[in-house]
């Protein structure tokens, strides 16, 4: 099991986003992570990225306990994730973005960056290439020079998967990438995820349109008012008649 | 022993005036999410305009203090609708600066209407001292004090039981809720601006008397009165009040028993550790920052 | 021509202008205010990376140009140390300074920042005031010797331009390599999103912290080149009001753009200059220059010139 989450718990004053919830994901799989608005999808993700801290719970990476990791420690362990509000570097280039994934498999300090020594002017060469490449991966390297703001919509989504990609992570948790893509760009977004898949990496998917999750799912953890209602495959998940209640509102 | 009390009665009054420029933050924040620089020069607005009106027009006091209000609100509306207005979403880092560039085009613009001389404007009951139960007070004072009471009751009042101050509140918890239930949120932030406005002026229209007033008086007011409400915890009530009350003391016993001349330096250096130790201040509560 | 050999083309254009000025210009006035755009461009850089690059304000930089000029001041004049052993020993201590207060200072953002920075401004403003029997309080400081080499003694203004202006081009270009390197790139990153930076690994406080240190760094040797040249120093040069003035140079000139220090720092010096007649005029001019160009050219001047300079090219290439 790459990640585990442990009995997480987080309250926001007198609301608590998440209750209990435990879940686990397997080395080289595509997890998803189903619940309607505000069930606690995007809280887990942070609380799983440092940048919530969880009431109480742990969350490990490969038996490693992680909890309370800071974000920029946890990526350099390889794990790393994409937003809902797509989160760009505005005003860089589109590659600019993608180098900057490179930040941790990079080394080259202050001194050597501001007298530019050999070795800096090399390492810069690779990252440019390195990106390019990641730029190849999600097609977008015709853009390479556009600011990150300007591009289209379906686009960013896809320049915060290869900057993600460019840190060369172990697991991507990616939050609602289909959010705003048409049905073409949807397609296209599932063939990308099978191959990151390939790569093998570790997908984990909160994502709210359902045809994407049963079609490239193996399990999928369903989430309703902050706790874990079930977990299973998706022929599971659709016959189960609690998971319909939930998400038609009735209880 | 006298002049323990004579430290006191000071601070208490400056810690007074700390926490109406403070309320003045907390106002403006709480509505846009900005903490507005110019929040200080409000402040000296009121100061400068009362002594305008008052010495050089010769006008009466009280309308005096209601001209001086008024002209500064005014100034406090211009400035929302020029200046952040048309910047609703910017990056904060420009807001910021803007809130320092209007800031110091006040400055500079009553630099150039009134000089750069320190005036002291006349105490608004005489400089009498009154003997209260064996210790001497001056009128200045029981203004100040009264004022301030004043305007954290009234301020409680509108804020808890009228439709505007309600709608207000609404916007500061949440402005899309709120403009979706039919409040109009620019009017909201257009009146923080105003009350805000109204509230410093009449801050530094009070505390003139005993403390100078000049063209520069803003950016230590201003300091100040954001200082107590950091220790407030940016409410504009009782944490404010405290907030003002505590610096107000400390910095007059500071300048009494350690040295006159560090006196600014004591309040920035409590800025400092509150913001370093507990930003969220003594009277407030920590808020999980939205991702 | 690459983008890259342009740069360079630029770059050497640029120096070669500056380093041969004086042999057009013989006024000793004109060199006078040059030697001074020179320490405010070094300045406006040093502020630019914090303030431009990182997205992180300062309201408090005159003090560590203060603590430059003050350290060099009061340590060859009344301990007649070496002047350039003192220069590096101020430039360390500011930068000390700089690291130690920036850890928790740091963790500030937005508002919150620049009213510590104000308030840490404040207080060495006041130290510079008060502990008058080393700073010689309000009414300054004076007697600090002009620097020298060998036989060389720095006390005119030929000379101390090209003393100022080699430091400050270096200054410059190394500042360029800075920001067009991975560290710049994770500057900017956590200039338009903290949270994405951190993600992509970046930690975003140690290099907020980091760009700190060097700009107080470089400020402080700006301070000492001042306190040499000037022979003269007083708190009123290192107040709030030359804090905001630095801020306007950066914004003026443009966030996030080496050569726009330079020009910002070069109007708001000169400026003053044409405009002595009318010297009350100055806050509210920077005022509503600060107004006005966050407004309307978020970029600064020097974006304007870009388009010129693009709009130029595209002639050229058209023919
Ligand atoms: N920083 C915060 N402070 C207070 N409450 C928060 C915070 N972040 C999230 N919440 C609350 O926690 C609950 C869960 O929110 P979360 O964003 O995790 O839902 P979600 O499952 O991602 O929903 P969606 O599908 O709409 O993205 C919501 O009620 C939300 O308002
Ligand atoms: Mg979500």
């Amino acid at each position: 099991m790459v990640l585990k989450v442990a009995n997480i718990t987080k309250a926001f004053g007198g609301l608590t986003a998440l209750d209990d919830v435990s879940l686990g994901v397997d080395a080289g799989s595509i997890t998803g992570i189903i619940g309607p608005n505000g069930a606690g999808k995007t809280t887990l993700f942070n609380i799983i990225t440092g940048l919530y801290t969880q009431t109480s719970g742990e969350v490990y990476m490969e038996n490693k306990k992680i909890s309370f990791f800071a974000p920029e420690a946890l990526a350099a362990l390889g794990l790393v994730r994409t937003f809902q509000n797509v989160e760009l570097f505005g005003q860089m280039t589109v590659l600019e973005n993608v180098m900057v994934g490179s930040h941790t498999k990079s080394s080259s300090g202050f001194l050597s960056c501001a007298f530019k020594f050999p070795r800096q002017i090399k390492e810069e060469k690779l990252i440019r290439e390195k990106s390019m490449r990641w730029l190849e991966f999600t097609d977008l390297d015709e853009h390479a020079e556009m600011r990150a703001d300007n591009l289209p919509f379906g686009k960013s989504r896809l320049l915060e998967i290869s900057r993600a990609m460019a840190l060369e992570p172990r697991v991507i948790l990616m939050d609602e990438p289909a959010a705003g893509l048409n049905s073409r760009e949807t397609l296209q977004l599932a063939k990308l995820i099978r191959r990151i898949k390939e790569l093998g990496i570790t997908v984990v998917l909160v994502e709210h349109d359902m045809d994407l999750v049963m079609d490239i799912c193996e399990t999928i953890v369903v989430l309703n008012l902050g706790k874990k209602l079930t977990q299973g495959t998706p022929r599971e998940i659709q016959e189960n008649p609690a998971v319909i209640s939930a998400y038609l509102g009735v209880s | 022993m006298d002049n323990l009390y004579q430290y006191l009665l000071s601070g208490l009054s400056n810690g007074a005036i700390y926490a109406l420029i403070g309320f003045g933050f907390a106002i403006i924040h709480n509505a846009t999410g900005i903490i507005n620089f110019a929040q200080g020069e409000f402040v000296m607005l009121g100061g400068m305009l009362a002594l305008f009106f008052l010495v050089f027009c010769g006008f009466p006091l009280s309308p005096s203090i209601i001209l001086s209000i008024l002209i500064a609100t005014v100034v406090g509306i211009i400035f929302e609708r020029l200046a952040i207005r048309p910047l609703k979403n910017a990056k904060p880092i420009r807001l910021i600066i803007i809130t320092i560039g209007a800031s110091i085009f006040i400055r500079g613009a009553a630099m150039l209407i009134w000089g750069k001389d320190t005036h002291a404007l006349p105490a608004f009951s005489g400089n009498d001292p009154l003997y209260i139960a064996g210790a001497t007070i001056m009128p200045q004072h029981l203004w100040i004090f009264a004022v301030t009471i004043l305007v954290i009751f009234s301020s409680r009042l509108f804020f808890n039981h009228t439709i505007i101050g309600k709608a207000m509140r609404a916007c500061a918890y949440n402005a899309q809720a709120a403009s979706l239930v039919g409040i109009d949120v620019r009017i909201m932030v257009m009146l923080s601006f105003s009350i805000s406005a109204a509230i410093g002026s009449l801050a530094g229209i009070i505390i003139a008397p005993l403390t100078m007033t000049s063209y520069d008086v803003g950016i230590m007011l201003g300091l100040k009165g954001f200082c107590a409400v950091i220790i407030g915890g940016m409410s504009s009530g009782l944490g404010t009040v405290m907030g003002g009350l505590l610096l107000g003391l400390l910095e007059a016993l500071g300048a009494g028993f350690i040295s006159a001349g560090y006196k600014d330096a004591i309040a920035f250096i409590i800025l400092l550790l509150i913001l370093f130790f507990r930003p969220e201040g003594l009277f407030g509560k920590k808020e999980t920052e939205r991702v | 021509m690459t983008k890259e050999k342009r740069q360079i083309f630029v770059f050497l254009i640029f120096a070669l202008a500056l380093l041969t000025i004086p042999f057009l210009l013989r006024e000793s006035y004109l060199l006078n205010v040059l030697v001074f755009i020179g320490i405010h461009t070094m300045l406006a850089v040093a502020l630019n990376l914090l303030l431009g690059y990182a997205g992180q304000i300062s309201l408090g930089h005159a003090a560590f140009f203060g603590i430059g000029a003050y350290m060099s001041g009061i340590l060859t004049a009344r301990f007649a140390l070496d002047p350039w052993l003192v220069i590096i020993l101020a430039a360390v201590s500011a930068a000390a300074i700089a690291f130690i207060i920036g850890f928790p200072i740091l963790k500030l953002k937005g508002h919150y920042l620049a009213m510590a920075t104000l308030g840490f401004g404040i207080i060495f403003y006041i130290i510079f005031n008060e502990t008058v029997g080393w700073t010689g309080g309000p009414s300054g400081l004076s007697g600090i010797p002009n620097l020298q080499i060998g036989g060389i003694i720095f006390d005119n203004d030929m000379c101390n331009y090209y003393l100022v202006w080699i430091i400050t081009i270096a200054v410059m270009l190394l500042s360029i390599n800075l920001s067009q390197s991975r560290i710049g790139r994770a500057l900017r990153a956590v200039h338009d999103s903290e949270v994405a930076a951190r993600v992509m690994g970046i930690n975003a406080w140690v290099l907020k912290v980091q760009i700190f240190t060097i700009s107080a760094f470089i400020s402080a040797i700006a301070g000492s080149l001042y306190a040499h040249t000037m022979t003269f120093i007083s708190p009123a040069s290192f107040g709030f009001n030359f804090s905001v003035e630095l801020v306007t140079m950066v914004v003026v000139g443009g966030l996030g753009s080496i050569y726009g220090s330079f020009l910002g720092a070069a109007i708001l010096t000169v400026l003053p200059e044409f405009l002595r007649v009318f010297e009350d005029f100055d806050i509210i001019i920077y005022g509503l220059m600060l107004i006005l160009i966050t407004m309307f050219m978020p970029g600064g001047l020097i974006s304007g010139f870009q388009l010129l300079a693009q709009k130029v090219n595209l002639k050229t290439k058209g023919k």
